[in-house]
């Protein structure tokens, strides 16, 4: 898991890469909650993220309710196959209220 | 919990369920419609291709698969458990249990051989899949009428759908499995209709422990499959996550026997009800809410709220609860059942053995001391012992039923082979007898029943000529009788042809043509080392190696082996093996300054000599009340120096049917006898057993009934025998 943080102008943006599972969900927790802890707005790239389990996915509703709790704006973009699929078996994508590319399993 | 550990849980499960599974197949050609086997079957598939799923063994679950479907159809009375398909599913059930060894001894991608097996079984069963597909709406068609026609009682939950309620435990991610991949298996079985995943539960984010799981889902899910299929896919979370399983249109009257009906398992209450469709979803969570509404008051349970409130009558809910309460015992006995390592037993037995010989020790001496309070305190102390030894020793007794349903198979795959119909009738599977006599037993009783099948049962051409069904039977029994159990196999094949054994016999020079044997002698000649009668040898059996081997192996467990015919109507081998090759109750006798021990079982009476002994005999024989009993000076069996006894006594031993005395100088009474095998130097001796260490120190040596009463017993026949032919002149 690799989190590789730029900070622009306040503006965050997190690239997430590798797999979001439990065997890296401690690393990833404390990463992403430094990521967001100095800026206003974050962008959360998933684009590289290869493999996503229920821990993986659990950090991804943590963050997006901390960023709401703090009133920073969290947008997850460029979703990978593996998240997009993931937010499709649960449902999610409509909580977490990106804008994602519809699939044939949605309901 | 590892992954590794529940990987193995998984591979001795499969084991287990794989020979369940074998075993319903081989009783369902008997009764192919019984649905209970049927269902056992299915399970047996469908939990491993379940549990195999969440391990992502793909190559289990791909070839699992096809044959459930299959399974599936004849659970749905779409296909009949015909022999064909039986076959086929038992070759399934034969390499599901391969992929499984292959799992175990380190898995990865099995090997090419392994996976053209696979396709070529899937193909097979693919067979079935199609054929008869045509039939297939007709008999839904039905199903659903008569699912409509017994409505009744009114008050249908309203959806269509199940509902499932998942609340994963907080450990579930720690122990290796992904809540996810339950969701994408419950795919696998239908439809996910819609899905809501509560993220709620997860605490403040400086509390939020990144590896515990904190997820639930409320699944509105369309499948056909039945409750037991929904429920097995969350079997390996089924102890830490809260599962509610709700199944579509439930109908009132139907809650009660539901509840009466539903599976053992532990539940609580609200999952119950859920279960039985007693509540909507909307109610459901009202109850809830009022549950954990009120944080002031001690939380109440959730039964009570729900009767309070009025949302169940509370007959439904007396007869949840009283469900719950039999989960509850019946989980509770389960529970007493433990493994045990085969050795620490062993050991348990060992040191209960060397406890005996010390207890015997401090018997003597408290004799010896002669004071009342301590030999009262030895009896005590020894009739516990006795206890300890009986109770240690059962722990070791298992039923002879495992052993014997293993010869379905057997019988069923030779009586193939041989192109005979061939039937197993089981009786007595409930004996109990020592394990180690169990796993010994096996070959021997393989080679009985494979040479019954091959030379006694004839074929059905011949079998209808001699006015026979053409179906063959082959019995397996097994019973208790005089400290030895007895196993027989029995055939009602041609029997055995006594005047060929006995010219076969007087060629190799076994006999020689003036010796008169009984029949029975006759026919155990087969027992002998390189007899065969066959006319055709086969591969099963037939070359003249294996009936000597047979006797080898039985004598070998201190037991006998014997064999009775009828010629046209069958073939009767009985076995008679000790019940444990441990620790037995001896009879203890003297000669001369030697001590034997007599297992007390084959013990009938004692008598003095002098008053019965018939002064007109030769000496070999008594008249005990009428009945003729050979005898046997156990002084000159075992040349014991010194003069007779002036008083003697017989000791009349039964083994089989055969009674025997056997003429001791003193009987000292009974012992707890601890066998000690001899040395390799003493195998030779005859007669004689083990040994044991008496109390005081000294070795006596234990008397091999069986083999000192066949001596004296075909001493007895011959001269009954040539008395009844008129050769001799000797009185009887």
């Amino acid at each position: 898991m690799n989190v590789n943080v730029v900070n622009q102008q306040g503006i965050c943006r997190v690239g997430m890469a590798g797999e979001m599972t439990i065997y890296t969900a401690a690393k990833t927790k404390d990463a992403l909650l430094l990521a967001m802890a100095d800026c206003n707005e974050i962008e959360m790239d998933l684009g590289a993220v290869s493999e996503i389990d229920a821990a993986g996915l659990q950090l991804l509703a943590l963050a997006k309710r901390c960023a709401e709790e703090t009133n920073k704006p969290l947008q997850f973009v460029a979703h990978s196959q593996v998240i997009l699929d993931t937010l499709d078996l649960c449902n999610l994508a409509g909580v977490f209220g990106d804008p994602v590319v519809l699939t044939s399993g949605q309901n | 919990m590892n992954i590794d550990e529940i990987l193995h849980t998984f591979i001795a499960e499969s084991r287990e369920l794989l020979q369940d599974m074998e075993d319903a197949l081989l009783r369902i050609e008997q009764s192919p419609t019984d649905e209970e086997l049927i269902n056992a079957i299915f399970r047996a598939a469908h939990t491993i291709k379940g549990s195999a799923g969440l391990f992502g063994l793909d190559y289990i679950v791909s070839f699992t698969h096809v044959a459930e479907s299959v399974l599936d159809r004849v659970r749905n009375g779409e296909l009949h458990m015909a022999g064909e398909l039986v076959a086929v599913l038992l070759s399934s059930c034969d390499h599901l249990a391969l992929l499984i060894e292959h799992l175990a001894s380190g898995g990865g991608e099995p090997a090419a051989e392994i996976q053209e097996k696979s396709a070529a079984l899937i193909a097979a069963l693919h067979v079935y899949l199609d054929e008869g597909a045509a039939q297939t709406t007709g008999v839904v068609v039905q199903a659903e009428l008569s699912l409509h026609g017994s409505s009744e009682g009114g008050g249908e939950v309203e959806t269509d759908l199940w509902h499932i309620s998942l609340r994963f435990g907080l450990d579930v991610l720690r122990n290796g499995m992904d809540p996810l991949s339950f969701l994408r298996y419950l795919g696998t079985l239908g439809e996910i209709q819609h899905i809501v995943t509560l993220l709620n539960d997860i605490p403040a984010t400086e509390l939020m422990d990144p590896e515990s799981c904190y997820l639930g889902f409320e699944i509105s899910f369309k499948s056909d499959a039945d409750k037991a299929s929904i429920e097995g896919v969350f079997e390996f979370v089924r102890e830490d996550c809260l599962i509610c399983i709700l199944p579509p249109r439930s109908k009132i009257s139907d809650y009660l026997r539901l509840i009466a009906e539903l599976p053992e398992e532990n539940l609580r209450i609200g999952e119950i009800l859920l279960r039985c469709g007693t509540l909507t979803q909307a109610e459901l969570d009202a109850a809830l809410l009022l549950q954990h509404g009120d944080g002031s008051e001690p939380v109440r349970p959730l039964g009570e709220v729900l009767v309070d409130a009025k949302m169940v009558q509370s007959p439904v809910l007396e007869a949840a609860l009283g469900k719950q309460k039999l989960v509850k015992e019946h989980k509770s006995s389960e529970a007493n059942l433990i493994r045990v390592d085969a050795d620490k037993l062993d050991e348990l037995i060992n040191l209960v053995g060397e406890l005996i010989i010390a207890g015997a020790g401090t018997n003597l001496i408290a004799q010896r001391v002669g004071e009342a309070d301590l030999l009262e305190s030895t009896a005590t102390l020894s009739s516990l012992v006795e206890e300890v030894r009986d109770s240690a020793l059962k722990l070791r007794m298992v039923q002879i039923g495992g052993t014997f349903n293993r010869f379905q198979r057997v019988v069923r795959d030779v009586g193939r082979e041989l192109g005979k119909d061939i039937e197993l009738v089981i009786s007595g599977a409930e004996t109990e007898l020592d394990k180690t006599v169990v796993e010994k037993i096996g070959d021997p009783l393989t080679h009985l029943v494979r040479n019954s099948m091959d030379h006694g049962i004839e074929s059905a051409e011949t079998r209808l000529a001699n006015g026979k069904s053409a179906k063959g039977t082959l019995k397996l029994n097994a019973y208790h009788d005089a400290g030895s159990i007895v196993i027989e196999v029995c055939d009602d094949g041609g029997g055995l042809n006594k005047q060929r054994i006995l010219n076969k016999a007087i060629e190799r020079g076994l006999v020689s043509e003036v010796n008169n044997l009984s029949d029975r002698e006759i026919y155990n000649l087969i027992f002998e080392a390189g007899f065969s009668t066959a006319e055709a040898v086969s591969n099963l059996s037939g070359r003249g190696v294996g009936m000597d081997v047979v006797k080898r192996n039985i004598t070998a467990l201190r037991g006998t082996v014997n064999l009775d015919s009828i010629e046209g109507q069958g073939t009767r081998v009985t076995i008679r093996l000790p019940l444990t090759l441990a620790i037995i109750d001896g009879f203890l006798v003297g000669v001369g300054s030697s001590v034997y021990v007599i297992p007390l079982d084959m013990v009938v009476e004692c008598i003095e000599r002098t008053a019965w002994e018939n002064a007109g005999g030769d000496g070999r024989y008594i008249n005990l009340r009428g009945e003729v009993l050979p005898y046997l000076r156990l002084r000159e069996h075992f040349e014991v120096a010194g003069a007779s006894a002036r008083r003697e006594y017989v000791v009349v031993v039964r083994h089989g049917e055969n009674k025997v005395g056997l003429v001791v100088d003193r009987l000292l009474g009974e012992f707890q006898t601890v066998i000690k095998p001899l040395g390799r130097v003493f195998n030779k001796i005859g007669g004689i057993g083990g040994f044991t260490i008496l109390g005081s120190g000294e070795v006596a040596l234990i008397l091999d009934v069986p083999s000192l009463v066949r001596p004296a017993v075909n001493f007895e026949t011959k001269v009954q025998t040539a008395a009844a032919s008129g050769l001799t002149d000797q009185r009887i």
